[in-house]
């Protein structure tokens, strides 16, 4: 199968399955994403519920982190990318030039595919955001938030005793628990997670995986993920990406089990991606 | 034939001899069914072949040019008649110089004793002969060594390795140049400091407050017995450097983070070329610019809010070196603050944290160390730096920290000891030596720190 060329079974702007929600947390309508002159996201309209987690699966160069970033602005600083359509979060819109994106990614938090820690002790990197949003008033509340946050990432027996050690330190799943730390620092509602056990070994993938369920409670959970095995052990809902398409989105259990459409079916039955 | 037609013919033999070698490999691998049967690639037994041809016949060549004029020399000098044999190592080379002179013509036969242009006619006879004896030899040892490597080539023998065998000796070659040289410059200034420290005692001229290196002439001479104290020199280096530093290092670094951070593609494609081309004006321009339009401005401005300013200050000088070495700091801080990875950058901003914030928190301590690395290369560049400070900050030795009074630096003394006519074993001439050997050290000092500092550092991200 050809994949660079238009498919038949793929219609501008048309999602199969279940895509909106009566209480969403992000209305997405009409999204489109410019690279320059090439279009990557073409017209997805999806709701994602309150504390839902959704997954994003599809092949390489779908479009599915390119969407994630849309999320909380990362694309803002790629200078040739502009998005176009309706996003809002909590009815507010994400591109509104008055939204204050530094509010918005407090709120909205990001888990990247490769841990990058900062160059700084395992404290300082969980004490990042609280500081910058000035979350604490005294070093003791500082302390409690840091240790809160390393206790809902997983981390806090491993690392108590070594707060003050580099965090590049850490083993590499450590390292990706540490920024999943450092994100809820802040109390975010959302968390976006980019492929976040991509470079880990099936062991830190599983006790992030535990960690996304346990999240799964407080938080909106976004994640794009290449292993569709992933995908159905964390996700309540998944979407299937295709070339810049949003071909379906159902509840996993229904996605893996009796795709609707027939690009989907080919994907999870592994007959391309 | 002359040293340079010689190479040339080098280069040809050593070309050809690739070439057979190459073909004769290939001729070997035809029967064996293919060069895939060799032990290594044609290309390898031609550039071991060519390695033999080349690198013995070059190494006869370096040292005969190396030795040829000594040898010719002593056997001119030794042929001379005994009532024209120098009496002295400097007779010797007056000489010589006499008679090549005589050879090469510049002085007529008429002017000097025959035995001087028989000699002359001698040196010649013996510089043809060994002209002669080079060219051959060398063409000789070429041929010779493509030959043996050209039969030695086999199909079970592995070139390759010995091919980059040999690369790597060379390449190891080319770096110990530069660790000689080193270790040559710091041999010539040692042994000219320990002469220096015979005539003036280690303690006066380290712990010495006043520095006037006239001594005297005559021995009836008045007010010229010398003064060797160092401190005033160095002082005045490190104002003038600190000045330099207090100027170059704010803006060098916050260029750099325009530059690196906020800049658009296009500004930043303009100004760095730009900046960067501050750093090749000559000193000597940068020295005009100091004396004849800053310093000037500085007593002016001095003189306006009623201090005393001379005409030439350390300020005018620091300043000027300042915005030398600002390329030095913004080029190297760019590409440092460029190195920091993008992961850093995204894992900042998705926290809600500003791009300033990001800046100072994350990105800045990041590059830190190759930031202090570059700071520390530019204070080395900034101690030594001479032009700027003889024009626009004068000759005095002043034990001052003001900056508006004339000071001097230890290179300016050490031109000044060396300029003019000198003779070469006055504690004068030799003080030189000594601030040169002083200067090394602490350079070196500064060197040593701002590499252990960058190492110390390096392993941090990632």
């Amino acid at each position: 199968m050809n994949m660079h060329m238009e498919h038949p079974e793929l219609e501008y702007g048309k999602t199969v399955g279940n895509a909106f929600s009566a209480d969403p947390k992000f209305s997405l309508r009409d999204v489109e994403v410019y690279y320059g002159d090439t279009q990557a996201i073409k017209g997805i309209s999806l709701d994602i519920a309150r504390n839902e987690v959704i997954s994003f699966i599809g092949p390489s160069g779908c479009g599915k982190s390119t969407f994630l970033r849309c999320l909380n602005r990362m694309n803002d600083s790629i200078d040739i990318c502009s998005v176009r359509g309706r996003l809002e979060l909590d009815g507010r819109d994400l591109y509104d030039p008055k939204q204050d994106v530094v509010e918005l990614r407090a709120r909205v938090g990001m888990v990247f595919q490769k841990p990058n820690p900062f160059p700084k002790s395992i404290y300082d990197n969980v004490a990042y955001g609280p500081r910058i949003h000035g979350l604490a008033n005294r070093k003791a509340e500082l302390d409690e938030m840091v240790e809160n946050s390393l206790r809902k990432a997983g981390l806090w027996n491993e690392v108590k005793d070594r707060l003050d050690r580099p965090a590049t330190g850490l083993s590499g799943g450590q390292q990706q628990r540490l920024c999943i730390a450092r994100t809820i620092a802040v109390s975010p509602e959302v968390v976006l997670m980019d492929e976040p056990c991509s470079a880990l070994d099936p062991i830190a993938t599983a006790r992030i995986e535990e960690l996304i369920s346990e999240l799964s409670e407080n938080f909106t959970i976004i994640i794009v993920t290449h292993s569709m095995q992933q995908a159905a052990r964390v996700s309540d809902r998944t979407a299937y990406f295709h070339l810049g398409h949003l071909v379906e989105v159902n509840e996993t259990n229904k996605v893996f089990t009796a795709p609707e459409h027939s690009l989907t079916e080919s994907y999870i039955t592994g007959r391309f991606g | 034939m002359q040293p340079a037609n010689l190479l040339p013919l080098i280069g040809v033999l050593i070309a050809l001899v690739f070439a057979l070698g190459y073909g004769k490999s290939r001729a070997l691998a035809a029967p064996l069914g293919g060069i895939r049967n060799l032990k290594s690639l044609p290309f390898y037994y031609g550039a071991r072949a060519a390695i033999w041809c080349g690198l013995p016949a070059l190494a006869v060549l370096a040292f005969w040019l190396g030795f040829e004029n000594k040898i010719i020399q002593t056997l001119v000098i030794g042929g001379l008649p005994a009532e024209l044999q120098p009496d002295s190592a400097g007779r010797a080379s007056l000489v010589l110089s006499q008679i090549s002179n005589v050879a090469s013509g510049a002085l007529p036969p008429d002017f000097v004793p025959p035995g001087i242009v028989a000699a002359a006619d001698r040196l010649q006879g013996l510089r043809a002969d060994s002209r002669l004896l080079m060219t051959l030899l060398v063409i000789a040892v070429a041929v010779l060594g493509g030959f043996i490597a050209w039969t030695r080539i086999a199909p079970y023998i592995n070139a390759r390795e010995k091919y980059e065998a040999t690369v790597q000796r060379l390449l190891f070659a080319c770096a110990a140049v530069a660790i000689l040289t080193t270790v040559g410059i710091v041999f010539s200034v040692i042994f000219e400091t320990i002469r220096f420290f015979g005539k003036v005692p280690f303690t006066e001229f380290v712990f010495g407050t006043s520095w006037s290196p006239q001594t005297a002439i005559r021995a009836d001479q008045v007010g010229a017995e010398g003064a060797f104290g160092m401190i005033p020199l160095f002082v005045g280096t490190l104002l003038i450097s600190a000045i330099a530093m207090l100027v170059a290092i704010p803006v060098g670094l916050l260029s750099a983070i325009y530059l690196a951070e906020y800049a658009s593609p296009r500004a930043r494609k303009i100004i760095k070329p730009l900046l960067e081309l501050l750093a090749g004006v000559p000193t000597v321009v940068y020295g005009f610019f100091a004396a004849l339009t800053v310093a000037p401005f500085i007593s002016g401005l001095a003189a306006a809010v009623g201090l005393e300013a001379s005409s030439e200050s350390a300020l005018a000088a620091g300043l000027v070196m300042g915005i030398m070495i600002i390329p030095f700091i913004s080029s190297l801080s760019d590409d440092v603050i460029n190195a920091v990875p993008q992961s850093l950058r995204d894992g900042s901003l998705a926290l809600g944290a500003t791009q300033s914030e990001t800046m100072i928190k994350v990105i800045f301590p990041a590059a830190l160390p190759g930031i202090m690395g570059g700071i520390l290369l530019a204070v080395s560049r900034a101690i030594g730096e001479t032009m700027i400070v003889v024009m626009a900050a004068g000759l005095a030795a002043n034990l001052t920290v003001n900056p508006l009074e004339t000071v001097t630096t230890v290179t300016v003394q050490i031109v000044t000891l060396l300029v003019g006519d000198q003779e070469f074993d006055s504690a004068k001439t030799l003080a030189a030596f000594a601030l040169g050997m002083m200067l090394f050290i602490v350079t070196l000092a500064l060197n040593v720190v701002a590499l252990r500092v960058v190492r110390k550092y390096r392993e941090h991200y990632d």
